[in-house]
C-alpha cells in the first residue's frame, strides 16, 4: 500500500500559540480513517496542515510521495470544508457550486469537455440532489449544502477525500445519503480521511481512527468504543445549540 | 429624440454610457459575492489621485487614473488577502487619501480649477472625444474577456477562496487580475458617469438582477441587460430633464431596482400558491 498522506514531527502554531505538537501520522491508500477529539483538540488544523490551508511551524508533509510544497496534482484530492464559503452574496446554482470542483481537474483557461459536464451530473445525483440542481443553494438546508460540497468534491473524481466534520448538524437523510456516497467512494478504491464529532451512521465504514489530544495523537487504531451516556444505543448525539446549525440573523446563511 | 443622435458628440456619450454601463456589473458582480461592494467605490476614490497627477503634468488624466487606480486595486487586494481587522482602517486611509491627493494636485496644476475635477468625478459624456471613446472601447472589452471568459475560475475564487486554493488554482494571480479589472472598469467609467458614481453602476444592476435569478450565470446575464436599460433610460432622460447624465443614469438603475423588488414578490405569490407547501419547505430541526 503506497502512503496518500505522510505527517512526520508536524507542529502548527496560532500566534505562538501550539496547536499541533509533533504529530505524526501516515494514511495509505484504501483506508477511510477518522480524526477524533474534543473541541479544539487541533483535529480541524491537522487536516488544514495537511492540506496547505495552514503552515506547519516545523516539520514535514508528503501528499501521494511528493512533498507538500512541491506538490500540484491537486485534483488527487477531495476537500470538502465545514461549510459554504462566504461567498454568498450573488445566488448560485447547486450546479453551479458542484462545477467548481471539476476546475482542477478540467485545467487552467480549458474550456469544458463532455466528460466535466457529466462528471458534475453524477456527482450531484449520488448525493441525491439531482432534482435541487437548478435551485440556489442558498434555499436548501444545512444538510443538503453539505451534501453540495461533498458532490463538489466527488466530481473532480479524487484519490483522497479530506472532510471537515461532514456529518455535524446535519439531518438524518443527509446523513445517510452522505454515507452511501462515501461507500461507493471506498468501494471504487477512494481513501478517505475525515474529522468527525460523533461517528453515527458512518461508523461502519470507517477502518481506522485517530484521536488527537492536545495536539498529539493519543489514539491510533480500532474505532473507540463509545463510554457512559454516548454508549447507551438510544442516545441520540445532536447539537442542536452548535454554532453552524442557528440560522444567521438575516435567516439562514 | 431621434434627431438628437445624429450629432456626433451625442452618439458618442451614448456609446461611452452604454459601455460603462455594460462592463461595470461583470466586474462588480463579483465584489457583491464577496461582500465588498464598497470596494470599487474606494478605487474610485484612489484614481483621482491619478487625474490630479495627469492635470499637473500634462499628461492624459485617462492614463495616469489608470495607473494609479491599478496601483491602488493592488495595495487594496493585499489588504484584504492578509484578512486583518486592521485592514479596514487601512482602506479608509488609502481612499480618503486618494481622494484629497486628487484635489491637492489639481490645485498645483496651472490654469486648473476643481471645475475640471468636477467632470471626472460626475462623468461627463458630452466632452468625450472619439480618442477617449477608442480607449474605453478597448479598455472596456478586455475587461469583458476577463470577467466573462474567466467566469468559472474568478466564480470559484470569490464563491470558496480557501476551496479554490485546495483545488490547485493560480488564487493569487487571479485575485490580482480581478483587482487589476476593477481599477480598469473605474478607468473606463471615469469620463461616462464619474469616479464617484462607478461603484454604482458596478453593484446597483447586480442587486436588481439577483432578486430575480437563481444562479450565477442568469444573474450575470440579468445584470448586464439591467446595465443597458439604466444606461439607455439615463441618458435620454437626463437630455430631456437636462440635469447631469452619469447621476440620472445611477437614479435610473435604482429606480429598476426598485421596481423589481416590488415585483418579484408578487411574481413569487403568482407562481406558487400559498397553500401547497413543497417538501423543500418542511423544517430541519423541529423544537419540542
Amino acid at each position: 500500500m503506497t502512503s496518500v498522506l505522510r505527517i512526520e514531527h508536524g507542529a502548527v502554531a496560532y500566534g505562538g500559540r501550539p496547536v499541533l505538537r509533533d504529530l505524526n501520522l501516515t494514511v495509505s491508500s484504501g483506508e477511510v480513517v477518522a480524526i477524533l477529539g474534543a473541541n479544539g483538540s487541533g483535529k480541524s488544523t491537522l487536516i488544514r496542515a495537511a492540506l496547505g490551508l495552514v503552515p506547519l511551524a516545523s516539520g514535514r508533509i508528503e501528499l501521494f510521495g511528493v512533498a507538500q510544497k512541491r506538490f500540484r496534482d491537486w485534483k488527487r484530492i477531495g476537500y470538502v470544508p465545514q461549510r459554504l464559503g462566504a461567498g454568498s452574496g450573488v445566488p448560485a446554482t447547486v450546479r453551479e457550486v458542484v462545477a467548481a470542483g471539476r476546475l482542477a481537474s478540467r485545467g487552467f483557461l480549458r474550456p469544458p469537455r463532455r466528460n466535466d459536464s457529466s462528471a458534475v451530473t453524477e456527482a450531484i445525483a449520488s448525493v441525491g440532489l439531482a432534482d435541487r440542481s437548478r435551485d440556489p443553494v442558498s434555499s436548501l438546508s444545512g444538510g443538503q449544502q453539505q451534501r453540495v460540497l461533498i458532490a463538489r468534491a466527488l466530481a473532480g473524481a479524487p484519490e483522497l477525500l479530506i472532510l471537515d466534520e461532514p456529518t455535524a448538524g446535519v439531518d438524518s437523510t443527509s446523513q445517510e445519503a452522505f454515507a452511501g456516497a462515501l461507500r461507493k467512494f471506498v468501494h471504487n478504491g477512494g481513501t478517505v480521511l475525515l474529522v468527525a464529532h460523533e461517528l453515527g451512521p458512518l461508523q461502519p465504514v470507517i477502518t481506522r481512527a485517530v484521536v488527537v489530544h492536545d495536539g498529539v495523537i493519543a489514539h491510533d487504531g480500532p474505532v473507540p468504543r463509545p463510554a457512559g451516556h454516548h454508549a447507551d444505543p438510544a442516545h441520540d448525539h445532536v447539537h442542536p445549540h452548535a454554532p453552524h446549525d442557528e440560522p444567521g440573523i438575516w435567516g439562514t446563511r | 429624440m431621434i434627431d438628437l443622435l445624429s450629432s456626433p458628440f451625442m452618439q458618442r456619450a451614448l456609446i461611452g454610457v452604454l459601455l460603462t454601463a455594460l462592463v461595470a456589473p461583470t466586474l462588480g458582480i463579483y465584489l457583491v459575492q464577496r461582500r465588498m461592494s464598497l470596494i470599487g467605490d474606494g478605487i474610485g476614490h484612489i484614481a483621482l489621485t491619478g487625474v490630479g497627477l495627469g492635470l499637473l503634468t500634462g499628461n492624459q488624466p485617462v492614463y495616469t487614473a489608470i495607473a494609479v487606480a491599478i496601483a491602488g486595486a493592488i495595495a487594496v487586494e493585499m489588504v484584504r488577502s492578509r484578512g486583518r481587522t486592521s485592514g479596514d482602517m487601512a482602506l479608509a486611509i488609502m481612499f480618503y487619501g486618494g481622494i484629497s491627493g486628487g484635489v491637492f494636485l489639481t490645485g498645483l496644476a496651472k490654469g486648473k480649477s476643481n471645475a475640471n475635477l468636477m467632470t471626472y468625478l460626475f462623468g461627463s459624456p458630452l466632452t468625450i472625444t472619439e480618442q477617449d471613446l477608442i480607449v474605453m472601447g478597448i479598455l472596456g472589452v478586455i475587461v469583458l474577456a476577463v470577467t466573462l471568459g474567466l467566469r468559472p475560475w474568478l466564480f470559484a475564487i470569490c464563491q470558496d477562496e480557501e476551496y479554490a486554493r485546495v483545488s490547485g488554482l493560480p488564487v493569487r494571480l487571479l485575485n490580482l487580475l480581478l483587482a487589476v479589472m476593477a481599477a480598469v472598469t473605474v478607468t473606463v467609467a471615469m469620463r461616462a458617469v464619474g469616479l464617484l458614481l462607478v461603484s454604482a453602476l458596478m453593484v446597483v444592476p447586480v442587486a436588481a438582477a439577483q432578486l430575480l435569478s437563481r444562479g450565477f450565470g442568469m444573474t450575470m446575464a440579468l445584470s448586464m441587460l439591467f446595465g443597458l436599460v439604466s444606461g439607455t433610460a439615463g441618458f435620454f432622460g437626463s437630455i430631456q430633464l437636462d440635469t447631469g447624465t452619469g447621476a440620472t443614469v445611477v437614479l435610473a438603475a435604482i429606480a429598476l431596482f426598485t421596481l423589481v423588488a416590488l415585483v418579484t414578490p408578487l411574481l413569487r405569490r403568482v407562481r406558487r400558491p400559498r397553500h401547497t407547501t413543497s417538501s423543500s419547505d418542511a423544517p430541519e430541526w423541529v423544537l419540542e
